[in-house]
């Protein structure tokens, strides 16, 4: 952060959306004002509309394809320089989250110390889930047989409002170690720790459109996320009771997978988004 | 006359600073050896000398042992696992830092092609470090019980052929349980693990945690027979494998050894042929062939010999042998002068007994060690070549009629460590690897290895596997 | 014989051809990529590979003047270097095939042959009179050299006949006149199998030259399609004696990709294709690329795009 003397104005940030790798502002040009804790004016971050959310599926969709096709060590490789990232600029989320919690500086450093670590955590998880999860299962007859967990695909993400960053880091890096896209919705009241951790991941060899990044309303963009027939899974944590049946409702048209993890630091929470698949082959000469 | 000569593409040395001499690493710097005794290591692709290396004795083990076993009692086993991991981390950034540096000292010590250190050791050794850092903090889920407890301080000796990488393989599962480490490096190639030394440092790894003692024969043995090591992890020759394990028995230390083979390469007529032979070429040239799972008998099809045969001369005739430091070598030097007179004695056993030896034309350096790139035809089971490991550049080939015929005689060894197996039908492929006695199995390709796949060996190829969810349990005591 | 040229003789045939392992082949290209080549080496594979190019422009938007100026530049390269190597050939439309030979002509390039695309270049989609017709047309007005596409929905849908009888009858017209390239098209075919298996219907129908694509679909001549067309030609070579020569097209932007291919060459198929005559690159943007390279182990400095002509 820019140290200030009497005389300097800071140069203020502008949040935007962050869809295939690039930072747009909303197309519906909406944005809503965030305020600290103490009532003071912090920002404008957009309100993601329907469109915008249209188009962080496409980009989502294009990049799945990259994506899971990656080695699961290349993936780790990523998870983990994000997590690099995300350590040399904690100053920034320091000030971000103090700003929009309320918390001292020094809960505030210790919460951005939690989310690096639970992204290398993730990170270390990529090349291990299928030794974790796969399975050899002794079939009778002369086959072999082998369980496989695959990622399910495009998945979209509501983050619960517990905390202005763990929750986040933490509900991406599980959806994307296996190698699934990923449409996130910020938690409303914290919008700005995300898109400055949308600046993490841009800069950290993810390939666009693995993560696309929208702030606004959940009550607005769960309904049109859950009747988007190219959307194949939800993290639904942050929504209410109401808005999570009215998911489970609309989502009914593609059978979509439909997920409430408990735990934000969990192999399940990862297993939570995967398919598995079986293969048969005969053994024989 | 080819006009495509390639001229030379050297590699810099620049790059690497080696020491004079360098002491031992222990319990966090290094330290002259108590006998004050060095002996040099030298390129064995010009035989001039590279350093002086300390040769560690009994005392200078047992100081080893004793900084390995304070840092586990003080620092190591009481650190939070993902701190742990994190160390790991650092490490294998670090090295993919200097991985060019790693490169060429490796080169130089060891013999072996720039290309392949460059693009194949010092890449899997990083590798290594990533996934075992990624452990650490989840031995929970590895199957060893919920709780499972490191060893405590675990002794390892590693061989020449593949220095880093071996010291990889055997220090990253190591400290990822909660281990710490006695690490003996192999005489004739101590420089990597040395400036390995330095990575630890750079890492800020605690000191203790990892040491580093070079010597000879007689440094291992101290340290195998040390009291104050819980588990010891041995690759070698299964001879030496054997003196360990019988020097151990009836003690508590653990032990898990990794030792020699002597793999069939499988050619069914079926085959995908130009990859077939490319895999031939790879599984035994590879490394100088200097490699436990070298596809070191080609069992070939009879009714393709011919076919495969006359591919596999022309390719060999394009095996670059030469400078190690050039980056279009293909075949290093052979890395000592005791490694390469076992090639030729073993080679002239070849002749003796009746088989019909092959070398494409070969211009070999005047200084160093080497071996032309070798077939020998019209081998019988019975034959020197077809049972003892020569771990050199050379080929024995052997025929079979029907896949019966095939695993009789890619079984009929006491080793088991690998085979390979060429065919596009998918049935023949699992069946023939469901009947191989042999830990490794590679369908249509070879001498592939990642830390996510267990690797080791069926009967006297050794003992435990490294790598992968399975390698771990070679250094936790399961719980429950 | 090898094959009867019925449609029962060639599926026989092409049926025992070994499988070609994708992975396997991308590791072997691969490696080969790694060879690095420098000073001598480098200066010599600069100039084999310039004249080993074919000058390629085939636009719809293709003017006389555009076809002028590339004659130029295929003759005098460099226009202040004489010492460069002219081209292999020139490549237009059957249409320019006339302009591009007077042209070179009149300005010392009369051992530089025209080749012409053929037979409803690039698509193969057209009746058989419409192909002969375009081949002749090409071949009246000068062209010395034929590239075919051959038709891919035949080959596709296993009418191999189809595709062996359409080879042999442009060939006939070919005659004396014309050696003639083959394109497989090999973004189409997709499989290396495939590559293979087309590779050897080619040259079995008397291709003088096996080619990889038009240049016009993606993926064109990657390392490992070329590779398999290399062990094609050379194992034809072993079971015939007939040498026939290799021309991958499309893809190739730069020096390194270049040089890249002449390793495959020279490591796949051997030495005696390393030559214009059983070796050819489509291309056109390369052709710069060779020349700031060739300056700059001249000068030792780089060169900066502007002391390249532009034709």
């Amino acid at each position: 952060m820019a140290t200030n003397s009497s005389n300097r104005i800071d140069v203020q940030k502008t949040y935007k959306l962050f869809i295939g790798g690039a930072f747009p502002r909303s197309e519906s040009g909406r944005v809503y004002p965030i305020k600290d804790f103490k009532g003071m004016h912090l920002a404008n971050p957009a309100l993601a509309s329907r469109k915008d959310l249209r188009d962080a599926v496409v980009a989502a969709r294009a990049a799945f394809p990259v994506w899971s096709s990656a080695t699961a060590y290349n993936r780790g490789q990523i998870l983990y320089r994000m997590a690099e990232i995300l350590e040399g600029r904690s100053a920034q989320f320091v000030d971000e989250i103090s700003a929009l919690e309320g918390v001292s500086s020094r809960i505030a450093q210790a919460m951005v110390k939690e989310s690096v670590d639970l992204l290398a955590w993730y990170a270390g998880w990529c090349d291990k889930i299928s030794a974790l999860d796969g399975a050899t299962n002794s079939v009778s007859g002369p086959f072999y047989n082998f369980t496989i967990p695959e990622p399910i695909g495009v998945v979209a993400i509501f983050v619960g409002a517990k905390s202005s960053l763990l929750n986040f880091v933490g509900a991406i890096a599980s959806v994307i170690s296996s190698g699934n896209t990923a449409i996130v919705v910020a938690s409303e009241k914290f919008p700005l720790p995300a898109i400055t951790f949308a600046e993490c991941m841009a800069t950290s060899d993810l390939p666009p459109g693995v993560v696309n990044v929208l702030t606004g309303l959940a009550s607005e963009l769960a309904p049109w996320t859950a009747s988007h027939m190219d959307i194949d899974a939800i993290d639904a944590t942050g929504l209410t009771p109401k808005l999570l049946k009215e998911v489970r409702l609309a989502g009914v048209g593609n059978l979509k997978r439909i997920r409430v993890p408990v735990d934000i630091k969990s192999p399940k929470r990862i297993l939570d988004f995967m398919e598995t698949k079986t293969v048969w082959h005969p053994i024989g000469i | 006359m080819n006009p495509f000569e390639y001229a030379p593409a050297l590699e810099s040395t620049k790059i690497v600073q080696v020491k004079d001499h360098y002491g031992l690493f222990i319990n966090g710097k290094f330290v002259a050896p108590k006998s004050g005794k060095y002996f040099p290591t030298i390129n064995p692709a010009t035989e001039k000398k590279l350093s002086d290396i300390a040769l560690a004795n009994s005392a200078d083990v047992d100081l080893a042992v004793k900084s390995a076993r304070a840092a586990y009692i003080k620092v190591w086993s009481k650190m939070p696992p993902a701190e742990r991991g994190k160390y790991l981390f650092r490490i294998a950034r670090i090295l993919q830092e200097r991985a060019r540096e790693f490169a060429v000292l490796e080169t130089l010590d060891n013999g072996k092609p720039i290309r392949e250190s460059r693009d194949t050791d010092i890449p899997l050794a990083a590798a290594h470090f990533f996934y075992h850092a990624g452990w650490a903090d989840k031995l929970q889920y590895s199957g060893n019980g919920t709780g499972p407890k490191p060893y405590g301080v675990v002794g390892q000796i590693i061989p020449w052929n593949f220095p880093m990488l071996m010291l990889a393989w055997k220090i990253a599962p190591a400290l990822a349980t909660g281990n710490t480490v006695v690490l003996k490096p192999a005489e004739t190639t101590s420089l990597t693990a040395l400036l390995f030394a330095d990575v630890c440092l750079q890492a800020g790894l605690p000191a203790g945690v990892v040491n580093i003692i070079t010597g000879e024969g007689a440094t291992g043995a101290a340290l195998v027979n040390h009291p104050g090591i819980d588990k010891i992890a041995f690759t070698g020759s299964t001879e030496v494998g054997k003196l360990i394990a019988t020097s151990i028995a009836g003690s508590k230390k653990a032990v898990t050894l990794e030792l020699g083979g002597k793999a069939a390469n499988i050619i069914y007529d079926d085959a995908a042929i130009d990859e077939a032979v490319e895999g031939i070429v790879n599984g035994i040239f590879f490394n100088q062939g200097h490699v436990c799972c070298a596809g070191s008998r080609l069992l070939v099809q009879e009714n393709i010999q011919d076919e495969v045969l006359t591919k596999l001369k022309n390719r060999m005739a394009l095996i670059r042998v030469g400078n190690p430091l050039d980056k279009n070598t293909d075949l290093g030097a052979i890395n000592s002068a005791a490694q390469l007179a076992k090639i030729k004695e073993l080679s002239s056993a070849g002749d003796a007994e009746g088989a019909e030896r092959w070398s494409p034309p070969c211009i070999l350096p005047n200084e160093g060690f080497w071996f032309a790139p070798t077939i020998f035809t019209g081998v019988s089971q019975s034959h020197r070549i077809a049972r003892e490991e020569i771990f050199g550049p050379v080929l024995s080939v052997l025929t079979f009629r029907t896949p019966q015929e095939a695993i009789e005689k890619a079984n009929n060894t006491p080793y088991g460590l690998s085979a390979g197996v060429w065919t596009e039908k998918g049935s023949k492929i699992l069946w023939t690897a469901s009947k191989l006695r042999a830990g490794v199995i590679w369908a249509n390709t070879f001498n592939k290895f990642d830390p996510a796949s267990p690797f080791g060996g069926y009967k006297e190829s050794g003992w435990g596997r490294e790598g992968g969810k399975h390698g771990l349990s070679a250094y936790l005591k399961a719980s429950n | 014989m090898i094959v009867d040229s019925t449609e029962n003789s060639l599926r026989a045939f092409l049926k025992t051809l070994p499988a070609v392992d994708e992975v396997g082949a991308h590791a072997r290209a691969g490696m080969l990529a790694t060879r690095s080549i420098k000073t001598t080496s480098k200066s010599w594979a600069i100039d084999m590979a310039i004249s080993m190019i074919d000058l390629t422009t085939l636009e719809g938007a293709d003017t006389p003047g555009k076809v002028t100026g590339l004659c130029a530049k295929a003759v005098r390269p460099d226009a202040m270097d004489p010492t460069v190597p002219s081209v292999g050939a020139v490549c237009v439309y059957n249409d320019m095939v006339g302009i591009a030979r007077k042209k070179l002509d009149e300005i010392g390039g009369k051992s530089i042959p025209v080749a012409a695309v053929a037979t409803a270049f690039p698509s193969g989609r057209a009746s058989f009179a419409v192909k002969a017709q375009d081949t002749m047309d090409a071949i009246n007005a000068g062209a010395a050299e034929i590239d075919m596409v051959i038709d891919r929905g035949a080959f596709l849908s296993g009418r191999y006949g189809e595709v062996f009888d359409e080879i042999v009858r442009i060939k006939e017209l070919c005659g004396t006149h014309a050696h003639l390239k083959v394109i497989l098209e090999t973004g189409e075919l997709v499989t290396l199998d495939n590559v293979r298996k087309a590779s050897y219907l080619a040259m079995l129908a008397g291709a003088d030259f096996i080619k990889t694509s038009t240049g016009k679909v993606t993926p064109a001549a990657t390392a490992p399609v070329v590779l398999v067309m290399l062990e094609a030609v050379r194992d034809y070579y072993a079971m015939t004696k007939i040498r026939i020569g290799v021309k991958p097209a499309g893809g190739i932007r730069n020096t390194k990709d270049a040089i890249k291919q002449l390793v495959l060459v020279n490591e796949i198929a051997g030495s005696e294709w390393l030559t214009p005559q059983f070796f050819r690159i489509g291309a056109s943007a390369l052709l710069n690329d060779l020349l700031l390279q060739r300056m700059k182990m001249r000068d030792g400095y780089y060169e900066s795009p502007s002391y390249v002509t532009l034709d």
